[in-house]
């Protein structure tokens, strides 16, 4: 597969991933800012995007129109919804003979419906819209899923879907961390439901978390969000997804010197040796923090290994025809 | 109350392809009209707009250029679509056919051993001015003796009823991506019509294509790796590039996809480089490779001609057979097709004259309002001047143009080009139509049964390209009692 494409694939995979992301980090504020009207829904949501200079410059105060305006449909910011659907589909675009018609025409007519969606006047930026996104999300990928190949291009497509996945799930842990936890020696109690669950609904992992672990605490919300290696969301259950593809799509030298796949196994080995008491007591957020630079670091050496054009540094051609 | 009916239609004084100067259908088109007459005004609007809006919702799109840069619109279409009947067809594959292995026999004649100047057929002061001539390709040896594989030669139906070649386009001739998808998208709209009116399918088009490529590999590769060249996204027709390496499962690749090495070339992959032995380049001569045309061309290769000159990798088509686009050389194709097969041509030329000769270049300048004029290099509906619909100025303008410069402006007399039924707001109007059918050339040639009809939306205008407002139609070329219609799309 060319490098260009394997690379438009990837990030194809990722853009609709981190829509469907902020889709259900923006549906779930919203549900909750309808039953509590105060701000405070919403000033963490921008934080998890780390763009709170860029918000606070453009829109000033943290209400629902505002927020909702930057994470839905502001085309000047690179990461919202309408943005990052806008990026998916270039990327397909660019790469539509290597995908599927069908997959290529759910993308553009969700690309459609969404710009549609951003010429009408914010009322319409509420759940059913966010639902919707979710259900084109989905969509995209079901159907990505069931006519594709299993070839370097589904796994590539792996790759960058659940690496943003495992981002993702980890911003919105670390940022609700530490707005809904009071008091560190709340640790150990059973947390405040309301806001807990917000959380898990928000990666859709209510109802599985509660069939597996029943009642909330902190440990059992780290083991099910970070630890678990059967939710979909979780970010150890990413990264092995994503190992596993990137397993499976080979390489330009053999696997001694894959870095990617190197850098990948070595952080599923640090996951899979964490509990969640080692991770309380070294620092949720420093954890975080290591998790994500790891993440970054991944993503790079995977650019570097696939994606980088780079001529035969001995051609076997050279000596015959000089 | 019905509108949308053949019942009240007008074809005044022009050829129409579907219904008679008495109001009968033509041989081939009584389904399609019965079935149309059949229906309400409601349903057929609501068949066009759903065809628009598939055409969209499939990214089935051309790129505007000096609109907002990366705009992108659906190719206009009509739900009408033109018949051709099965007598027509076959007079216009066999002239086809006639028509490009002379101009391949030309290609390779000037190229090397220029017989055809040397013989006074072709005078060498047409040649030597004939800016897409590519001094770079003399000499060279194309795989398979075959210069031009892929062709779309414009065609068009004048009042008389005869069908005449209005040009030949041998660089990067666009469009068959839309037949197909016109094709797809119609048969969704009048299912019975087309098995009762035995169309002929089109969806082979992509496996001839990769077959066409696949047979004029370099000797010696037992497993060709084709793939399609394109400028990228921001061309107008990407959208085709894309469609046509998905079709065949070949990549598309861009300039910078691609690399030389010891005169081969290469293709970057995710595990490494791979050879290219086939390269279907939707790209002009002038960007393919800046060590050899454009200095300042970012989209090429660097290298790729000394590749191709070393027999390493096949071009399609192969540069330099521009020239045989030139306006000028087209006016002796005619002639070519007497020297190089000894026979007369099929299809007629437009009637056309050459300014450089100066009897042709009095009588223009002095009938500049009853004819069109054209420069020879220009394509696009660009460059032209259409006489009857000229103010004195614009003739003006052409006759000091021509006087300037008489080698580069060929003039025709203002054909009445036939017209299909259209659908002009709430009824039909006549609009009118060329044909452009598709060639492909490797060890034998094959002629794709149809084409991409364009239709001049605008009211009595005469030019229908996509850069200026023309839209298309879906064509349907009847097949004959003896032709197998067994139909391969019935599978989709």
């Amino acid at each position: 597969m060319l490098s260009r494409v394997a690379s438009s694939i990837y990030w194809m995979a990722r853009y609709v991933e981190r829509s469907e992301n902020l889709a259900r980090f923006v549906e779930v504020a919203y549900n909750v800012s309808l039953d509590h009207t105060t701000a405070e829904q919403w000033e963490p949501l921008v934080r998890a995007t780390g763009d709170e200079k860029y918000f606070l410059d453009k829109y000033a105060d943290y209400t629902s129109e505002n927020v909702r305006q930057f994470l839905t449909f502001d085309p000047e910011y690179a990461s919202s919804m309408l943005s990052c659907l806008t990026a998916a589909r270039e990327n397909a675009r660019t790469v539509r003979e290597a995908i599927s018609s069908e997959s290529w025409e759910t993308l553009n007519d969700f690309y459609l419906f969404l710009q549609q969606a951003s010429k009408r006047d914010l009322s319409y930026a509420n759940s059913d819209l966010y639902m919707e996104i979710k259900r084109r999300c989905h969509l995209f990928s079901g159907v990505f899923d069931s006519t594709m190949s299993r070839d370097k291009g589904w796994y590539f497509a792996n790759i960058g879907r659940f690496l943003e996945r495992a981002d993702k799930t980890s911003r919105i842990l670390d940022v609700k961390y530490f707005t809904l936890l009071p008091n560190v020696s709340d640790i150990g109690t059973t947390v405040d439901d309301l806001l807990w669950s917000s959380v898990l609904r928000s990666v859709s992992g209510f109802e599985m978390f509660r069939k597996s672990y029943h009642t909330l605490t902190i440990e059992r919300i780290l083991d099910f969000l970070v630890l678990d290696t059967r939710f979909p969301r979780a970010i150890t259950y990413c990264v092995q997804t994503a190992a596993g593809s990137l397993s499976k799509v080979g390489g330009p030298a053999d696997s001694a010197d894959n870095v990617a796949l190197q850098l990948a196994e070595t952080l599923l080995q640090k996951l899979s040796s964490a509990t969640n008491h080692s991770i309380i007591d070294g620092g949720f957020h420093e954890f975080i923090d290591s998790l994500q630079t790891d993440l970054n670091v991944l993503g790079a050496a995977i650019g570097e290994t696939y994606f980088a054009k780079r001529a035969q540094k001995t051609s076997p051609l050279q000596t015959q025809s000089s | 109350m019905k509108t949308l009916s053949f019942n009240n239609y007008e074809t005044e004084e022009f050829f129409d392809e579907l219904i008679t100067e008495a109001g009968e259908s033509r041989d081939g088109a009584e389904r399609l009209v019965q079935r149309i007459n059949s229906l309400s005004d409601e349903e057929l609007m609501a068949r066009q707009r759903e065809i628009e809006a598939a055409l969209l919702r499939m990214g089935i799109t051309f790129t505007v250029y000096g609109d907002n840069a990366g705009t992108e619109k659906i190719f206009p279409f009509d739900l009408i679509p033109r018949i051709v009947m099965a007598s027509d067809w076959q007079h216009i594959e066999a002239g086809l056919k006639q028509r490009i292995a002379t101009l391949n026999k030309f290609l390779n004649d000037i190229y090397h051993d220029q017989e055809i100047v040397k013989e006074g057929i072709l005078p060498r002061e047409m040649l030597d001015k004939a800016k897409s001539f590519r001094p770079q390709c003399v000499g060279l040896n194309p795989p398979g003796g075959v210069w031009c594989h892929i062709t779309g030669t414009d065609l068009v139906r004048h009042s008389d009823g005869a069908i005449y070649v209005l040009e030949d386009n041998l660089r990067c001739p666009s469009g068959v991506s839309y037949v197909l998808q016109n094709r797809l998208v119609m048969k969704r709209s009048f299912p019975n019509a087309f098995a009762d009116s035995r169309v002929r399918p089109v969806v082979n088009y992509p496996n001839q294509l990769l077959e066409t490529m696949l047979s004029v590999a370099p000797q010696g590769v037992e497993e060709p790796t084709v793939v399609v060249l394109t400028p990228g996204i921001y061309n107008s027709a990407y959208y085709e590039h894309s469609f046509l390496a998905q079709q065949m499962g070949v990549e598309l690749v861009q300039g910078d996809d691609l690399v030389v090495q010891d005169d081969r070339v290469y293709m970057f992959t995710t595990d490494g480089l791979a050879q290219v032995d086939v390269i279907y380049r939707r790209i002009d001569d002038d960007f393919m490779d800046p060590q050899s045309f454009r200095k300042d061309s970012m989209l090429g290769v660097p290298g790729l001609m000394q590749a191709y000159r070393k027999g390493n990798v096949t071009l399609c088509n192969a540069p330099g057979t521009g020239v045989a686009d030139d306006k000028v050389i087209y006016a002796y194709v005619p002639e070519m097709i007497r020297y190089y097969l000894g026979e007369e041509p099929i299809l007629p030329n437009v009637p056309t004259y050459v300014c450089q000769r100066e009897e042709d270049r009095k009588y223009v300048l002095a009938h500049l309002d009853e004819l069109v004029v054209k420069a020879a290099n220009e394509a696009g509906g660009y460059g032209m001047l259409i006489g009857p619909h000229s103010t004195k100025a614009q003739q003006q303008e052409f006759a000091e143009l021509i006087k300037a410069d008489p080698r580069n402006y060929i003039a025709q007399p203002t054909l009445a080009l036939s017209r299909v039924p259209t659908i002009v707001g709430d009824h039909f109007e006549g609009r009118h139509v060329d044909l452009r059918p598709y060639i492909l050339c490797g060890k034998s040639i094959w002629v794709l049964p149809g084409g991409l009809t364009r239709v001049a939306l605008k009211k009595g205008s005469l030019v229908v390209n996509s850069s200026q407002g023309g839209g298309s139609k879906d064509t349907w070329v009847i097949a004959g009692h003896h032709v197998e219609v067994a139909d391969p799309e019935g599978s989709l």
